[in-house]
């Protein structure tokens, strides 16, 4: 089997045993990116040479019998919003696309720090605001399953990364789903940790309180082996947790024997696929199958959930991306007569239309007058969603979810915004209450993956590893492989 | 309609931005279309319920007060549409 097409666990055995080279295993994963992205556009931009010159100190460390990590010398791409000193971070956004980090997130150090590789960094909606990843300044990433389809977002080109193996593992970032529904189209696993588990420090910010980095990757081995090297306190992010972080590995036992899991009845009404209920219920029945019992059980407040979400989330964003203003870094518009024209002008020409809107969304809802009819009163309602997650956890080990209404869409599909944003219902409510949550692939519609998501208590990302890695070697849905029969 | 045109250009100097004429109808018409829909936030009683700011229930992380090296000068400038000796240079502000 080509080198691209495997695990970053199987690589590291062959690195251990010597089978391949580190350059090997590099040169491979440049030259399928060379085949393929042509097609597929997953990059904003490739760093060849200094891949290639850590691949070489790799095999250096290897040849001297150096302990190392299972993403040691083994190549992944990084979502272009997490900044790598020397190296360009974009956000997929104009008013980056000059922009040269001069530090590295702190997920960046810490993979730096077993000594993995960069291919390069991967395309996104512009700051991460989309799920289609078509509202990229530069490119539009095409699912590799249907080059007619989106990719998902915000995530996508890490996603269509990992499917089209021109990386074999990748990072991304989620808001409000834009890990987990990518990992879906895809047929990729994605986690999102518990808000607070991994240090967003030098993630850009897009909305502070909702957040998270984590993996898009082949298996849910390979997620764990990520976790495993980028969750803990960071000092630079006070609102990471300073909580011990376990070993994953060791909550990859197959057996879910006596688990309960809770099928929320909202996530399973109006709107939802047929085809999607159908592989998702058929999931459900594999779990019975494993021993695992099943728990009805409903979310009251989930219909409030896409609205909360869409005021919350700009609200914040305005705030954040107040710093994009021509002066310190980033695009300016030259041909300004005064300071505050020039920064009117370099925003309106630097942020794409999507941000624009929500950066006006944003300041509507926090503007006087406004502020207890729509900002309050959206962080009143995540405590009520909160608090429905709670109560289902009396009930229940992990919640059991479609990851997304639909498989992957048509490109150009003209949907308007608001109906674009309604499809993120089954994501949102878990970035609302910091929930950790993973999707995994659990069978196909209409030639194109399924995601199902587990979502588990704050700080249990054990529980939802268990869950989801006891389905997979059960099954063999995720050794389905994009363009595979090409 | 929640908001009209002027609103919208309003809206938008509060957030330094501009929408072009061209674009002001379509651009209103989705804005609306999206208060609209929070309307049904509207429908729940929120009396004596708290808000959730942040889901986490951490507060004042803190940490030894000890200088530690930060961005030189040059590093921060290294990203600059415009330098002015050791500063970030702008077009005039006072007359």
């Amino acid at each position: 089997m080509e080198l691209y097409r495997l695990t970053a666990h199987e690589l590291h055995e062959k690195l251990l045993k010597k089978e391949l080279s580190s350059v090997e295993l590099t040169k491979a994963l440049y030259k399928r990116i060379d085949e393929v992205e042509g097609d597929i556009q997953a990059y904003v931009t490739i760093d060849k040479e200094n891949a290639l010159a850590q691949a070489k100190k790799v095999d250096k460390m290897i040849a001297a019998g150096d302990k190392i990590d299972i993403l040691t010398g083994i190549p992944g791409a990084i979502k272009d919003n997490i900044s790598t000193k020397g190296l360009r971070t974009t956000c997929s956004s104009k008013i980056l696309s000059n922009f040269i980090p001069v530090y590295d997130a702190h997920v960046i150090r810490k993979l730096r720090g077993v000594d993995t590789i960069f291919l390069g960094k991967t395309n996104m909606d512009e700051f991460a605001m989309g799920s289609t990843t078509e509202t990229s300044y530069f490119k539009v990433t095409r699912n590799p399953w249907n080059l007619d389809m989106v990719p998902g977002g915000s995530s996508g080109g890490s996603a269509a990364a990992i499917a089209v193996g021109e990386a074999i593992w990748s990072l991304g970032s989620d808001t409000g789903g834009s890990i987990r529904q990518p990992a879906a189209f895809n047929g990729c696993a994605g986690i999102k940790p518990t808000y607070g588990r991994v240090s967003r420090y030098g993630c850009v910010a897009f909305a502070s309180s909702l957040d998270q980095i984590g993996p898009i990757t082949k298996d849910v081995t390979d997620a764990a082996a990520v976790l495993n090297v980028i969750c803990g306190k960071d000092e630079n992010d006070s609102t990471s947790l300073n909580e011990p972080v376990p070993d994953f590995f060791k909550a990859l036992v197959p057996d879910v024997k006596g688990f309960k899991i809770g099928l929320p009845k909202e996530y399973f009404g109006e709107g939802l696929d047929a085809g999607v209920k159908d592989t998702i219920m058929s999931a459900v029945k594999k779990y019975e199958e494993l021993g695992a019992k099943i728990v009805e059980l409903s979310l009251p407040h989930t219909e409030y959930a896409v609205t909360t979400y869409y005021i919350i989330a700009p609200a914040e964003a305005s705030a954040n991306l107040a710093r994009y203003d021509g002066v310190r870094y980033g695009y300016r518009n030259f041909e300004a007569a005064s300071a505050p024209e020039m920064t009117t002008l370099s925003r309106t020409d630097g942020f794409g239309p999507e941000v624009r809107r929500r950066i006006m969304l944003g300041t509507y809802v926090l503007s006087s007058g406004y502020y207890d009819a729509y900002y309050k009163k959206a962080m009143q309602v995540r405590t009520l969603i909160r608090r429905d997650f709670k109560e289902a956890f009396e009930k229940c080990d992990v919640l059991l979810t479609p990851t997304s209404p639909v498989v992957a869409y048509p490109i150009d599909w003209k949907m308007s915004p608001l109906t674009i944003y309604l499809l993120d219902v089954t994501t949102i409510p878990v970035n609302m209450a910091g929930l950790p949550g993973m999707s995994i692939p659990c069978g196909f519609s209409v030639g194109m993956p399924v995601g199902m998501q587990i979502i588990g208590r704050v700080l249990d990302e054990e529980t939802v590893l268990r869950v989801a890695y006891t389905f997979e070697q059960a099954t063999d849905y995720h050794t389905k492989y994009a363009g595979g029969e090409k | 309609m929640k908001v009209s045109a002027e609103d919208v250009r309003y809206i938008a100097q509060l957030s330094r931005l501009t929408v072009p004429d061209s674009e002001m109808e379509k651009f209103t018409q989705q804005f609306n279309e999206i208060l609209n829909y929070a309307d049904i936030l509207q429908k729940i009683d929120m009396e004596g319920i708290e808000a959730t700011p942040y889901v986490l229930h951490i507060s004042n992380s803190f940490r030894e007060d000890v200088a530690k090296p930060g961005v030189s000068c040059e590093e921060a400038l290294k990203n600059a549409p415009a330098v002015h000796g050791d500063g970030f240079k702008v077009p005039r502000v006072i007359k």
